[in-house]
């Protein structure tokens, strides 16, 4: 526990030892290969790596030819330009005729820090989660980013990877099963649940910490795929817990907290609450800092919760 | 094939389309019949495809960027047996296999799913790289429009063709100079369009887009390490008298009249 890597590190790793077992493994990127960490796999085997320069539409329409011809693409860059730019691309080119086309991006969400709004995505899994066929996964920490991206390369269809940019602390462990569209329960409680994704996994454990020192006792649900979704998961601990709050480092709008809204609606009578970005853009600043400044911590977490059960 | 067995192929692949688009009520004559022509190059003379195993690992593989122009592609695919001919008459209807755009999934023959206008050229690149890195011999075609050029993604193509030396590709503009809102330099100049090719990288030549022998000499011509570009000079809504150089017949509704007399000009007595 707690070996301290960045999830783009344990993408580029990743990539790089899938490719020894797979030849039909073929990486591109646009021109960012050293920040997304394809450069990992680069190294290793150049002649499977394609750059594709500052132009992300062509790479995502690339990539779909690539898979109609029997490779497997794993096509990176910056999540703002992957989902947004090349939005269509991934529609049509990919989606569309489920191509089987796999996207890491990289620096999703606040977490980029000092670069700022442009290119801070908050928006990302919104976008995708509306295509039919797509699989989305939000890795918490480098283990699970690992597991991820081999998960992507056993499903037929396009895989979407949300990978973040900060060095985190690993809180799975290896034998923690990653089966696609189950969520996995990490702190069992009754009294309230959180559902979190990604880098938010950490401080929704350090709230449940905080809760239980005033006897509360919290549930802590790792979604890492938001698509296919787990909604039995949801209506489980929704009925077990009576009150859910979801915690995500993306819009409010769209991502997990409306995935988690729409399996509630009609379904339960649960005390339900989101915590995330509160539909504005980002900016500059330290991760850490940026958290606070958007609400995105264990203290506030913890707050909203006992403010939702009070 | 002798030229007066393409001539009335021809003749007959353009009954088909003004039959097809008549039928459903929709649809763009004007550009099917501009690049018939150059898809029956490709899939009569120059492509190695075969009707009987559409799906063959060495074939050559055609993207008609130029998506909305698929009932001329519709119309040769049934005559080169890929599907039935009565196929054609189900058009753009509820649970026909022939969409409005071309789709790989639903369609025998279709190599790519095109219709948002660019993307073909992207993908085509994808598949001639993809050819490459497997060491395989077979080529891409891929057929853009003229409007088409005015998206981006077609000089980001464009650009990573010449970067990855893809002589596997062959890019075919069906260059009829008239787009849905009008001629090309009314809506937006696309200028000239050889020498932004030719400044690219490519290997370019201009050929007269309604002689089936004249484009597959084209893409015959050997080039090593680029990738060629074939400016088809073409007539948008070709053989048709009233539909000919009226960029209105992009995609206008053919009505009972109007098909009565394009057939008619096109040899075939109709009594609809």
């Amino acid at each position: 526990m707690s070996e301290s890597k960045s999830l783009r590190v344990a993408y580029g790793e990743a990539l790089a030892e899938l490719g020894a077992k797979n030849d039909k493994i073929v990486v591109m990127d646009a021109d960012l290969s050293h920040a997304t960490m394809t450069s990992i796999f680069a190294a290793k085997y150049p002649d499977r790596f394609y750059n594709f320069g500052l132009a992300e539409v062509n790479m995502m329409g690339a990539a779909a030819g690539f898979a109609h011809s029997g490779l497997i693409p794993f096509a990176s860059t910056f999540a703002i330009f992957g989902t947004g730019r090349a939005y269509e691309q991934i529609r049509n080119s990919i989606s569309y005729v489920n191509a089987n086309v796999k996207f890491g991006l990289s620096h999703s969400g606040l977490s980029v820090g000092e670069d700022g709004g442009s290119h801070q995505s908050i928006e990302d899994i919104a976008l995708m989660r509306v295509l039919p066929g797509m699989t989305i996964f939000v890795p918490c920490d480098p283990i699970e980013t690992k597991k991820a991206v081999f998960a992507a390369c056993e499903i037929n269809g396009p895989v979407y990877i949300r990978v973040a940019r900060p060095v985190v602390e690993t809180i799975t462990r290896e034998e923690t099963p990653f089966i696609p569209g189950k969520a996995n329960i990490m702190k069992d409680g009754s009294d309230i649940c959180i559902m979190a994704i990604g880098l938010m996994l950490t401080e929704a454990l350090k709230a449940a910490d905080i809760l239980a020192t005033e006897g509360i006792h919290t549930s802590v649900v790792n979604f890492h795929t938001i698509k296919p979704f787990d909604t039995e998961c949801v209506l489980k601990m929704a009925e077990q817990c009576g009150a859910v709050v979801t915690v995500e480092e993306h819009s409010i709008i769209g991502g997990l907290g409306s995935a988690v809204a729409e399996v509630l609606a009609g379904n339960s009578c649960a005390k339900f609450m989101r915590v995330g970005i509160q539909d504005k853009f980002g900016k500059s600043g330290k991760p850490a800092d940026l958290f606070a400044a958007y609400g995105l911590t264990a203290e506030n977490i913890a707050a909203q919760c006992k403010f939702l059960i009070k | 094939m002798n030229n007066e067995i393409i001539n009335e192929k021809a003749r007959q692949i353009r009954v088909d389309i003004i039959k097809m688009l008549y039928l459903c009520q929709s649809g763009h004559p004007g550009s099917s019949l501009s690049c018939v022509e150059i898809l029956m190059a490709l899939y009569y003379k120059a492509a190695k495809v075969d009707a009987t195993n559409p799906t063959m690992e060495n074939r050559d593989r055609i993207v008609l960027s130029k998506g909305h122009a698929c009932p001329a592609l519709y119309a040769i695919l049934a005559d080169k047996g890929y599907f039935s001919r009565e196929d054609l008459w189900r058009l753009r209807q509820i649970d026909s296999h022939l969409q409005g755009h071309p789709d790989m999934k639903k369609t025998p023959g279709i190599d790519v799913s095109s219709g948002s206008l660019g993307q073909g050229a992207s993908i085509a690149v994808g598949l001639a790289l993809a050819a490459k890195h497997k060491k395989a011999d077979y080529k891409v075609y891929v057929i853009i429009g003229d409007g088409e050029v005015q998206e981006g993604i077609v000089w980001e193509a464009a650009m990573a063709a010449v970067h990855y030396k893809l002589d596997n590709l062959i890019v075919l503009l069906d260059y009829n100079g008239l787009q849905i809102d009008g001629s090309n330099d009314q809506v937006m100049s696309i200028g000239d369009i050889m020498a932004k090719y030719r400044t690219f990288g490519f290997e370019c030549i201009k050929v007269n887009g309604h002689d089936i022998n004249a484009i597959t000499e084209a893409i015959n011509i050997p080039v090593a390490g680029k990738p060629k570009f074939i400016c088809c000079e073409t007539v948008k809504g070709k053989g048709i008298s009233f539909m000919e150089n009226h960029f209105e017949w992009h995609g206008r509704v053919i009505n009972t009249n109007e098909y009565n007399v394009a057939l008619k000009e096109l040899g075939v007595m109709t009594n609809v």
